[in-house]
């Protein structure tokens, strides 16, 4: 595992098991701030930092807690570091662009809850990614998942102007479209070498 | 503080029921949907999730409800994540303890229940301002209610997917079974059906509804 060329755990992070539509990680945001292109690049970008920052923060705790033989206590630590890394961009945000912090709104905070970056802290853990192999893999996951919510939010801008049948409106609409996003996402399978 | 603010809650049959339909957590509410997408291949996992994410959510709810006066606000968020965290590592060893097979199916996703927003959305919502008994009967019914969804998509899947029940047969050798269900893909179209179909009810009830207020003011 750790003969694994950088390249291509970047490229298995990020298109062939994709965090949001292959692997299910991260589907409230998905689903909640796609509505917008700029939005959904900003809420991307986000995510991409608060994954780089916990990823190095969970690799430096698993080998704390690795030498304390507290392994037990391994979650709890990685989700108080996520929420206290997410605390620090919400200042950011909130201080540099409030106009920002506004539009993404109750779901800068859940980014705490995003199964996306705590999933990301226990798989590079279960793999045994040395330090710059889980930096490159949290910067393939954030890329993923913005690539992702990008192409999301940029067919539900087409969608908005068409018509659709009533019934189907609303989060049904999305759930059939990420269905189609993920189909051809499986096209992928294969290019990466193997399963992650 | 919050106590003076919110009323209570009395208990009633709503405290429960709300959390299995109205305010089901998946259908209607939309939320924890990482899970419900992921573990629900086949029914059996959907079970175990939903078991193990019910048990959580209960075991959280009555402590964040216990502990609600002595929890200040500012760091509110934080320790309904240890809490949870603290749950969600139990159940994660109880699990591997009982069955090391259910334990590699369900794979990151037990320990990811920490990060299931139902849970938290709970203690946030309901457990931090209701007294413990309506707490429990309330979390002990969205958790029904979670797991019924999952259970909607889990034995969707595995008979279109597998063309089996719980492991078991049910159609001739012949059978194709539809393996795009099993596969991410169908985890979204399934969950899509399933809002397209409560849609539909509900757009048909409100039509009846108006025909008939119509036809009462047609008829005066």
């Amino acid at each position: 595992m750790h003969a694994e060329p950088l390249s291509l755990i970047f490229l298995n992070a990020a298109i062939v098991n994709n965090f949001v539509l292959a692997l299910f990680l991260g589907i409230c945001p998905f689903l909640g701030v796609s509505g917008k292109k700029e939005t959904a690049w900003n809420m991307g970008l986000a995510t991409l930092f608060v994954m780089l920052v916990s990823s190095a923060a969970a690799y430096g705790i698993n080998w704390v807690l690795g030498v304390l033989e507290l392994e037990f206590l391994r979650l709890i630590c990685y989700i108080a570091v996520i929420a206290s890394a997410v605390q620090l961009v919400e200042m950011f945000v909130k201080r540099f662009s409030p106009a920002l912090f506004r539009s993404l709104g109750i779901f800068l905070p859940l980014i705490t809850t995003n199964c996306a970056i705590l999933g990301l802290a226990l798989f590079q853990t279960t793999k045994e990614y040395d330090f710059i192999q889980s930096l490159v893999y949290a910067l393939g996951a954030g890329a993923g998942f913005t690539l992702a919510l990008m192409l999301m939010a940029g067919l539900r801008e087409k969608l908005a102007l068409a018509k659709v049948p009533s019934v189907s409106q609303g989060a049904a609409m999305s759930l059939m479209l990420a269905g189609l996003l993920s189909l051809a996402f499986m096209g992928f399978a294969g290019l990466g070498g193997g399963h992650g | 503080m919050s106590e003076l603010l919110t009323p209570q809650e009395r208990l009633t049959p709503d405290t429960f029921l709300r959390g299995l339909w109205e305010e089901n957590p998946v259908f209607v509410m939309l939320l924890g949907m990482c899970p419900v997408l992921a573990v629900t291949s086949t029914t059996l996992n959907a079970i175990a999730m939903g078991l193990a994410t019910t048990f959580v959510l209960v075991c959280s709810s009555l402590l964040v409800s216990l502990l609600r006066h002595w929890i200040p606000k500012q760091v509110r968020i934080a320790s309904y994540i240890i809490i949870i965290a603290t749950f969600v590592t139990i159940v994660d060893y109880a699990i591997q303890a009982i069955s090391l097979e259910l334990y590699a199916a369900l794979g990151a996703f037990i320990q990811l229940i920490v990060a299931n927003c139902v849970i938290l959305g709970r203690a946030e919502a309901y457990a931090s301002r209701q007294r413990l008994h309506t707490t429990f009967i309330n979390s002990l019914g969205m958790g029904a209610g979670f797991t019924l969804a999952l259970l909607a998509l889990g034995t969707v899947r595995e008979v279109l997917g597998n063309g089996t029940l719980l492991g078991i047969p049910l159609f001739s050798p012949d059978f194709q079974p539809w393996v795009v269900m099993i596969l991410p893909p169908g985890g979204f179209f399934v969950l899509g059906a399933w809002l397209l179909l409560f849609n539909w009810l509900r757009l048909r009830k409100e039509r009846k509804a108006a025909q008939s207020t119509g036809a009462l003011a047609h008829a005066r």
